[in-house]
């Protein structure tokens, strides 16, 4: 690419995607946010505080970590791991709900609402909602309240408040549906911290903008490692900030290839999968235009993933653009590809990774063999699996 | 001239006020519909809102997310509404008929596949919740080609600047949501509806109707005579909501409040 990407336009459009699609009622609030995400990314002051949180309170830079004996057994491309399940609340999540919140707090916001899937996001969110004392409502889907308990515990002593969310499918779209209801009727005092690069302009460009430390950080320490860029980059994509974290500041530079894994739940074939990249159409959900799990009448489609995280119809616009240019490919994984990815990187480098890294870690499995033995591979390894240790053991038949 | 611009300058000729109906299509099951707009008329309604049912309402509240929920059991999507506009058409040429609803069905089944099957039926204006006029050029277009409005929603927090694009970019009417929040919530400040309207009037040629938080013939009333229409929806589906075993209960319940909005909007009293 000899042209500088410089994806969205002024009204956030990814080409055909993205885009501003919501209720009259939120428009003044969009363009609040929008107004004051302008001003603060040009602002030194802002910048230099949301800097010393990442370094003092996240723990970056997290480490790229060349993850030898496993790519030596897999017998192809070089494994480096960025290891963002090193971050403070266990996942990239946290690089976006620092950022937020500080832009929360000088819009003067006194309450914090999110969304949340596997609920790293809402601990993340509950996180700086306790450390800057503002009050915290999370909605979760009642069926991710219940897989995944642990973080509903932590968000609770965080001090939120968690919101089971009982229509619809009852998982990640719904609590987001929720969410955007909750801001509808408290626009004057509430922030929304929309957890992935998706929803209405600024949400996608500026959720991308607080995770491209990822890929900044990555594309330092792979020069300064192995004097060199990498030659392929590996993440999960469910709503796709992880991906895009990493993938955005190699944009430019064509070598590099870039895989999103979708999760293939069941199979891409058995139609109960969340990869609407791989498998769905453009539509518009949640606020933007992009590709989407829906029927012929347009009603969205239920999901499903082994992971919480992932189980999203619609994804990141930004991503539906890279996919159409071509300038990333994106693949699925199933539930059982997933689980051996998980095992794999737990036995073989003692991590282990969060279900939905999994993915990108069962993806790099079948990548690194077709590559050679001099070529670089990073895959972001964007969460912990601790809050993924009781659904391992229910699929596994142990009473924990 | 649409169908919306006809009505609506009849009433005006008539110095009457338009009472607007707002119903999910197939809420509770997909037969109960067509019969229920034609008795709606009868009882006085002069446009009908029809909800294209969505899975995902965000800007709605539980009781018409729940319709929508009722209506997709029946699988009641945007093909089956249209057919029930066409069933409709049958016996009432003139009443001018309203989609709500949300983007997505109409994206997937394409704008211009859209506008021509919305033609064919007699659809006369639609309602897109999450299509804000600045995105709306293409849907627009292809609609006002085939002399059907698209209507735009007014928020409380609306400013001058707003109303006049949507003056700019809508037809037929514009559609002032009186209160913040989703449908069907909280009561309704007169007052500020009546300052927010006169407003909104300085900077539209187009009538205004008013809905969110109507639930009886007296705010109809109060709200006629300072909006041009009165949208009436959550009330109405309360009454389905409330009588699921008995449907011939709901729909004598919906036509006594509708006959008893009509009423009140009429008098001098």
């Amino acid at each position: 690419m000899t042209e500088h990407y410089n994806m969205p336009d002024e009204r956030g459009h990814f080409g055909p995607y993205g885009g501003i699609f919501v209720a009259e009622t939120l428009m003044p609030a969009i363009n609040e946010l929008n107004e004051a995400y302008q001003k603060y990314m040009q602002d030194a002051e802002f910048q230099r505080e949301l800097d010393a949180d990442l370094q003092h309170y996240v723990g970056r830079p997290s480490p790229l970590y060349y993850a030898k004996r496993w790519s030596e057994a897999l017998g192809g491309a070089q494994i480096y791991l960025k290891r963002e399940d090193l971050n403070h609340t266990g996942a990239h999540k946290v690089n976006n709900t620092v950022g937020q919140a500080l832009l929360a707090k000088r819009m003067g916001k006194k309450r914090i609402i999110a969304e949340t899937g596997a609920g790293q996001h809402g601990v993340a969110t509950a996180t700086v909602a306790a450390r800057l004392g503002l009050e915290c409502v999370v909605y979760m889907g009642a069926v991710d309240v219940e897989r995944q308990a642990l973080n509903v515990y932590r968000m609770k002593l965080l001090g939120a408040t968690v919101v089971p969310v009982e229509s619809g499918s009852r998982t990640l779209k719904d609590a987001l549906n929720e969410a955007l209801r909750d801001w509808v009727t408290n626009i004057d005092d509430t922030f929304y911290i929309i957890g992935t690069v998706a929803g209405p302009h600024p949400y996608p460009a500026m959720v991308r903008d607080f995770q491209t430390v990822i890929g900044r950080e990555a594309k330092q320490q792979c020069l300064d490692m192995t004097g060199r860029l990498p030659d392929a980059l590996v993440a999960c994509v469910g709503g796709g900030s992880n991906a895009i974290g990493l993938f955005y500041p190699f944009i430019d530079d064509a070598s590099v290839k870039m895989y999103g894994v979708e999760a293939a739940g069941d199979g891409v074939e058995t139609g109960r999968h969340s990869a609407p990249l791989c498998a769905g159409k453009p539509g518009v959900l949640h606020g933007n235009r992009t590709y989407l799990m829906a029927d012929e009448d347009g009603e969205i489609i239920e999901t499903h993933s082994i992971s919480a995280g992932l189980d999203y119809p619609g994804v990141g616009p930004e991503h539906a653009w890279l996919k159409d240019t071509g300038r990333a490919e994106y693949v699925n994984i199933t539930d059982d590809e997933a689980l051996e990815g998980f095992h794999a990187l737990t036995r073989m480098e003692g991590i282990i990774p969060a279900l939905e890294s999994s993915h990108a870690m069962a993806y790099a499995m079948k990548l690194a063999p077709t590559m050679s033995s001099e070529q670089i591979m990073i895959v972001n390894l964007s969460g912990r699996g601790d809050k993924d240790m009781h659904t391992m053991a229910q699929r596994e038949g142990i009473k924990l | 001239m649409s169908r919306l611009e006809q009505r609506f300058a009849a009433l005006n000729a008539a110095g009457r006020k338009a009472l607007i109906p707002f119903i999910t299509a197939g809420d509770p099951y997909p037969e109960f519909t067509v019969p229920l707009l034609h008795e709606m008329v009868k009882a006085g309604a002069d446009v009908i809102e029809l909800g294209v049912p969505f899975s995902d309402p965000m800007a709605d509240g539980p009781v018409i997310q729940r319709a929508s929920e009722r209506a997709l059991e029946h699988h009641v999507g945007l093909r089956k509404v249209l057919d029930m506009v066409a069933a409709f058409r049958r016996d009432d040429e003139k009443t001018p008929i309203v989609l709500m609803g949300y983007l997505n069905p109409i994206e997937i089944m394409g704008y211009e596949n859209f506008a021509n099957a919305a033609a064919r039926v007699g659809v006369d204006g639609v309602l897109t919740v999450d299509l804000p006029p600045e995105e709306a050029e293409d849907c627009v277009s292809l609609l006002k080609a085939r002399n059907i409005d698209q209507i735009f929603l007014l928020a409380p927090n609306s400013d001058a600047k707003r109303v006049e694009l949507m003056d700019k970019v809508g037809s037929g009417y514009l559609y002032y949501v009186s209160l913040k929040g989703v449908t069907g919530a909280g009561h309704l400040n007169t007052q500020d509806v009546e300052q927010k309207l006169a407003m909104i009037k300085q900077h539209t040629r187009l009538p205004v109707g008013v809905g969110f938080g109507v639930k009886d013939a007296k705010t109809a009333k109060i709200l006629a005579e300072i909006a041009d229409g009165v949208v009436v929806g959550s009330a109405l589906i309360s009454k389905i909501e409330a009588n699921q075993d008995d449907p011939e209960q709901a729909r004598s319940e919906i036509i006594e409040l509708l006959s008893s909005m009509r009423q009140a909007m009429d008098s001098d009293a």
